[in-house]
């Protein structure tokens, strides 16, 4: 698929919790192309290496993609300046995105498990499978809950939890997905998240006998697979490969990765 | 309107232009075809190659910096003979002038490698006696003038191949590393490769990248290259190829005044894919509101006080 390298413009700015922006650009030449589990890669005026965020969600009707990002050091704060009208230098759509076969039989389901920020670049895959899709979404506590309702308003089934209760299960998204997985009618588990909650999604799944497919990340160069910094140790039919993340991922299988 | 000649000759090769990607950024040229053909450059170098496939140093292996950035990859590449099958014809096809960048552990292992180039079409070789970030060979060899002509000495025995080496910042006197190689064979200089440097992740006390230690590059080190370009020049009496920092049109001619022929464009690539194209496009409406001709005119030409 061939990405682009341009300016586009933010057609619409939300502040969706406290240091979590969303955007929408307008970028139809992308988003033609782009799919869920992608990300495009910033630059942020004054840092030398650009900022990779996923895409949250791509409206193909309008040409434009969303991407939802929290503010983490000085390159994201940066960036949280810009405003409606403004440009987003990026390059995109990058990486492979998850595998979503359309083959899914209507009686069968996915379960997406996102943790804090990690939900962002669920929101398109779970779209695909609109109420055959159960979304875990998991944070720190009441405050930090985003995007919940985009996953609600598209017929999603939304299973929340918080680590304190203020909101839905108390506890990790490990418990609801081991339950969930219990009714042995999923095909397919995506996820996204700290490195940790990754680890134990992949366990589980393997236990359950599921497939499972997660988005990592990594620090960034070019963005494009040239530079080779961005790498990750993979197995594969039992040999170990060290791809890059930008462009054999984010997304890998499950089984695949060493975490 | 006069008419640009952009070309210059380095090391007996003709470059249409004299931007080229610089090795370790540019992979083989293949990731970055879906946004310009590479035959607009004037040539590639490609990521350093080694006898067998590497898989480079753990990650993380990049560090952001003030105007710059650290990397530690680690000569990650197939090797040499996967990039002679499957690379170097669709880049002799793509592009102009191919440069491949060779590094080994020991001075054997660089001749064995320009032997098997040595039977292909590459155009020009370059010797990589500057990579920080391995524990065998490398830089090692790039920071002693005996080992600077060890190299290039055993390499030139085996190769006709136009032969580049190119040297570390990492040293006291980098001219004298320079008139080694020169003594020994070599065809041209280029420098700079990354100035070592490191970065601490202050919440959990431990270095941003795996290896602790990596390369600088990026507009932070290029007052450093410029400097060493310009004194590796007034030194040697081959060709110079200047890299390091390279930003800008402006960059790239000040490296030219500076002393080199050539300027390679690496950091800046990994900041904005299109910055080598807008580099040489810069350097022609250089050339048209200064009325330079030819842009060899430039090379050389500062006046020092
Ligand atoms: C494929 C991918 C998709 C991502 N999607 C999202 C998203 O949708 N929303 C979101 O909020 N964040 C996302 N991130 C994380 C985001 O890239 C980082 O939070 C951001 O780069 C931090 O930049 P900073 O300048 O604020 O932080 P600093 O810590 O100042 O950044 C310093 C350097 O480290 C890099 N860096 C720091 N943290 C990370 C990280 N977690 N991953 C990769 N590089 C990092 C920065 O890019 C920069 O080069 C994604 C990361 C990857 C790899
Ligand atoms: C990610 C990365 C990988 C590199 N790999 C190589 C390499 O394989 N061989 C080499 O000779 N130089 C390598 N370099 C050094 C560059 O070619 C160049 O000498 C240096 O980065 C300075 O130029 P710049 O500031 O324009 O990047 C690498 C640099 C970077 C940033
Ligand atoms: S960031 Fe350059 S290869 Fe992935």
């Amino acid at each position: 698929m061939p990405y682009r390298c341009g300016s586009y413009h933010v057609i619409e700015k939300t502040a969706i919790s406290a240091g979590v922006y969303s955007y929408a650009i307008l970028c139809p030449e992308v988003a033609v192309d782009a799919r869920p589990g992608q990300f495009v890669h910033i630059k942020v005026e004054g840092f030398t290496l650009r900022r990779p965020v996923s895409i949250c969600d791509i409206d193909h009707k309008n040409g434009s993609i969303r991407i939802v990002f929290e503010i983490r050091g000085h390159g994201t704060a940066k960036l949280a300046d810009a405003n409606v009208g403004d440009n987003i230098d990026m390059i995109a759509p990058l990486g492979n995105g998850f595998t979503l076969p359309d083959g899914i039989a209507p009686d069968r389901r996915v379960i997406t498990v996102g943790g804090g920020i990690g939900v962002a670049p669920l929101l398109g895959a779970a779209k695909a499978f609109r109420e055959n899709a159960t979304a875990i979404l998991g944070f720190r506590s009441y405050d930090k809950i985003i995007l919940a309702n985009d996953f609600k308003q598209s017929d999603v089934h939304v299973i929340t939890c918080t680590d304190d209760g203020s909101v839905g299960l108390k506890g990790t998204v490990t418990t609801p997905l081991e339950a969930e997985l219990a009714k042995n009618d999923t095909d397919m588990v995506y996820a996204c998240g700290p490195q940790p909650m990754l680890a134990a999604i992949v366990r589980i799944c393997e236990k359950a006998g599921v497939k499972c497919e997660v988005s990592l990340e990594q620090r960034m160069g070019c963005g494009v697979g040239a530079c080779a910094v961005c790498a990750c140790g993979i197995t594969r039919q039992d040999k170990e490969y060290m791809l890059m993340v930008c462009k054999d991922g984010p997304v890998f299988k499950g089984e695949e990765v060493l975490l | 309107m006069m008419k640009r000649d952009l070309t210059v000759t380095v090391a007996g090769v003709k470059f249409p232009n004299p931007v080229i990607a610089a090795s370790g950024v540019y992979g083989f040229g293949e990731y970055y075809t879906d946004l310009y053909p590479l035959n607009l450059l004037g040539g590639i170098s490609c990521k350093g190659l080694t006898l067998n496939k590497r898989n480079g140093n753990t990650p993380p292996r990049v560090a952001e910096t003030p105007a710059g950035m650290l990397n530690s990859v680690g000569l990650q590449n197939p090797g040499v003979d996967t990039f002679i099958n499957t690379n170097l014809p669709r880049l002799k096809k793509d592009g102009n002038v191919i440069i491949a960048n060779i590094a080994g552990d020991t001075p054997e292992d660089y001749a064995e490698i320009a032997k098997r180039l040595s039977e292909t079409d590459v155009d020009m070789l370059e010797v990589n006696i500057s990579c920080p970030n391995v524990k065998k060979g490398g830089a090692a060899w790039g920071i002693s003038t005996e080992g600077a002509a060890l190299v290039t000495k055993t390499v030139r025995a085996v190769t006709k191949k136009p032969l580049m080496v190119k040297l570390t910042p990492n040293v006291t006197d980098v001219t004298e590393i320079a008139k080694a190689a020169e003594s020994e064979g070599a065809d041209a200089i280029s420098l700079i490769n990354t100035l070592l440097g490191m970065r601490i992740d202050i919440r959990t006390k431990r270095p941003v990248l795996h290896r602790n230690v990596g390369g600088l590059s990026g507009p932070a080190v290029f007052p450093v290259a410029l400097r060493m370009v310009w004194q590796v020049a007034g030194a040697v009496k081959i060709d110079v190829v200047g890299m390091g920092g390279i930003n800008s049109a402006e960059d790239a001619v000040e490296m030219m005044y500076a002393g080199a022929k050539a300027v390679q464009i690496g950091t800046a690539i990994i900041s904005d894919p299109l910055a080598p194209l807008k580099i040489i496009g810069g350097i022609e409406h250089y050339m048209d509101v200064n009325r330079i001709r030819r842009i060899t005119e430039i090379t050389g030409k500062v006046e020092p006080w």
